[in-house]
């Protein structure tokens, strides 16, 4: 027996949809290779989460007050004697930002295949084939992932969720001796995103503006395209790194996810990080002056133009009237 | 307090990337290569607690295209070391590879604190900054933000950023590892006479890597660009034509009307 394990991932009590998404792909993968499914969670007074988690054919718990809160240290110590006794044949991993440090993390413990950045794992024969997201979503690599124990970092929101409806199984739950290290990795707080007037997760309309439109001074224009649309502006993680935006206007991976009726992404690349973060908006429309952009990929509509050129004669084509 | 930070050149993904013949990896001829963005975000933040604390700022980087130039970008911007890992590397060489070569180098320098981009685009057997503390056997936290060291208690502070705006505050013992997604403030330039001066004045420190083992990546059997049945439909012709198309299809789904 060489399972599939899921590591699921909880955040203060809450379970991250992509341990769903997992569950699901993990329950796939394992029919096909005629494996068991497992679920493997760390944390503390997991009771009510594990319950989520019994469509797996075992769930297994590591359970401490020192696991309450996610440490790179800590966590890669227990799991990797967990994943030690288990020899599985894949382990799926969420690519968030405790997955990125669990993924290479345990990859380099154990000395285990890593394929990073996925976004589709499929069964051929006995062999385990990985499609992995490079260069910003430019392009895909198709990666073998051998025959012995291996590790894929999935990108969230490669899967649906609902293909594992919570508390559907029936699987038993077991809990795991925990030895934990000295801690060298110490948790203190966690931070809540700072409030805004304005929450872009509830606005209708959304102009987003990237890197692309090059320089603070430009984001009048996408606020002026923003209020003829009757919408707000929103914006690309480079854009608050450089202070044109707060943080609460930030969409994508490590900010806000959305889902408007309508997204305008100005001079937006599309890295798979943004992506993560809007790709479920209703109707896209992208403006970007590279036609290869990946924006194009995941956007209704595309427009090659430059933004700045393009987004002033659309503002005033509005205001004018339809 | 030594800080060191790896520096690593990818293709620039402005330019069309061109497969390979046998379809496996990019054509190394016809790229154009630049620093990683987070590399430069983790060399920001390096300076700036140079800045805080007094200390040294040390880049090392694989014996790479361009890496020289950007050593000496690096030292006209204020690191105060140079150090290129010489072996026979894949111009494009990946991040388990990096980190097999990195981390002896990285151990005989007396580091306290690696500040490193916290990916890379074409991480595809992980990511460096964890990758490399995993050979140093050091502790790591990735896609943080918000450092602040301790030199006296040898901690680090840092913020791990989660999704939706989230973020955890912890610590870590030192020596350690942390993976910068964004540095305090936008990464400074150096201006063209001063890395000139710099190319001039500057010697570049020399390693060679120890030979390693292999393992630890998946094999590659193709690269391929995304399917484009999903692609957006693109609209054709002048900007007012344009425009005209784009005001049109709003108008038909109603979004026009969307107004708070």
């Amino acid at each position: 027996m060489a399972p599939v394990v899921v590591i699921a991932e909880q955040l203060g009590g809450v379970l991250n949809d992509v341990s769903l998404e997992l569950l699901g792909k993990g329950r796939q993968l394992a029919q096909g290779l005629g494996e068991p499914l497992v679920a493997l969670l760390a944390g503390d007074q997991l009771d009510s989460l594990a319950a989520s988690l019994r469509t797996a054919d075992r769930v297994l718990l590591l359970e401490d007050e020192g696991l309450a809160h996610f440490t790179p240290d800590a966590y890669e110590q227990v799991l990797a004697e967990a994943l030690k006794d288990l020899e599985p044949r894949l382990v799926l991993i969420g690519n968030t930002s405790a997955g990125m440090d669990l993924a290479a993390g345990l990859s380099g413990r154990l000395n285990w295949t890593l394929a990073a950045y996925c976004t589709d794992l499929r069964v051929e024969g006995t062999a385990l084939v990985a499609v992995a997201q490079l260069y910003g979503g430019k392009l895909f690599a198709e990666v073998e992932l051998g025959t012995s124990a291996a590790i894929a970092s999935v990108i969230p929101g490669s899967f649906p969720a609902d293909a594992v409806k919570s508390g559907e199984g029936r699987a038993t739950v077991e809990r795991l001796p925990v030895k934990l290290p000295p801690g060298r990795v110490r948790f203190h707080e966690l931070i809540a995103p700072e409030t805004s007037a304005v929450d872009i997760k509830k606005v209708p309309v959304l102009v987003s503006v990237g890197r692309g439109i090059g320089g603070a001074e430009n984001v009048e224009i996408a606020e002026d395209l923003a209020r003829a649309l009757g919408g707000e502006i929103a914006a690309s993680r480079p854009v608050v790194d450089s202070g044109w935006l707060p943080k609460a206007r930030q969409v994508g991976k490590s900010g806000m996810t959305v889902r408007p009726k309508l997204y305008v992404a100005l001079g937006i690349s599309g890295a798979p990080e943004h992506l993560q973060g809007m790709k479920d908006a209703e109707f896209i429309v992208a403006v970007n002056t590279d036609s290869s952009a990946p924006i194009f990929e995941t956007a209704h509509i595309g427009v090659v133009a430059d933004a700045l050129e393009f987004v002033p004669a659309l503002t005033e084509r509005l205001t004018a009237g339809a | 307090m030594n800080l060191l930070v790896p520096l690593k050149m990818v293709p620039d993904l402005v330019e069309e990337l061109t497969l390979n013949e046998a379809g496996t990896g990019l054509d190394r001829d016809a790229l154009t290569y630049k620093l990683n963005e987070f590399d430069d975000q983790a060399l920001e933040e390096a300076l700036e607690l140079k800045a805080l604390h007094g200390g040294t700022v040390i880049v090392a980087g694989l014996d790479t295209p361009d890496i020289d130039q950007v050593f000496y970008t690096a030292i006209a911007k204020g690191a105060d070391r140079a150090v290129k890992i010489t072996g026979q590397f894949d111009p494009l060489v990946d991040s388990w590879t990096a980190a097999a070569a990195m981390a002896p180098v990285v151990a005989s320098l007396e580091v306290d604190l690696v500040l490193a981009g916290v990916q890379a685009p074409d991480d595809l057997y992980g990511q460096l900054p964890v990758l490399l503390a995993g050979r140093l056997g050091w502790p790591h936290v990735s896609v943080v933000s918000g450092i602040e060291l301790d030199p006296q208690a040898r901690i680090a502070r840092c913020h791990q950023e989660y999704s939706g705006g989230v973020m955890a505050a912890m610590e870590t013992a030192l020596p350690a590892v942390l993976g910068v997604q964004a540095a305090r403030k936008t990464p400074r330039y150096a201006p063209i006479s001063r890395i000139r001066q710099v190319m001039k004045e500057a010697k570049l420190e020399e390693v060679a890597a120890a030979p390693a083992a292999d393992g630890g990546r998946p094999k590659v059997r193709r690269l391929f660009k995304p399917e484009s049945q999903g692609h957006a439909r693109m609209l054709e012709g002048d900007v007012t034509s344009q425009i005209e198309q784009l005001v049109g299809l709003l108008a038909e789904r109603g979004l026009l009307k969307v107004r708070v």
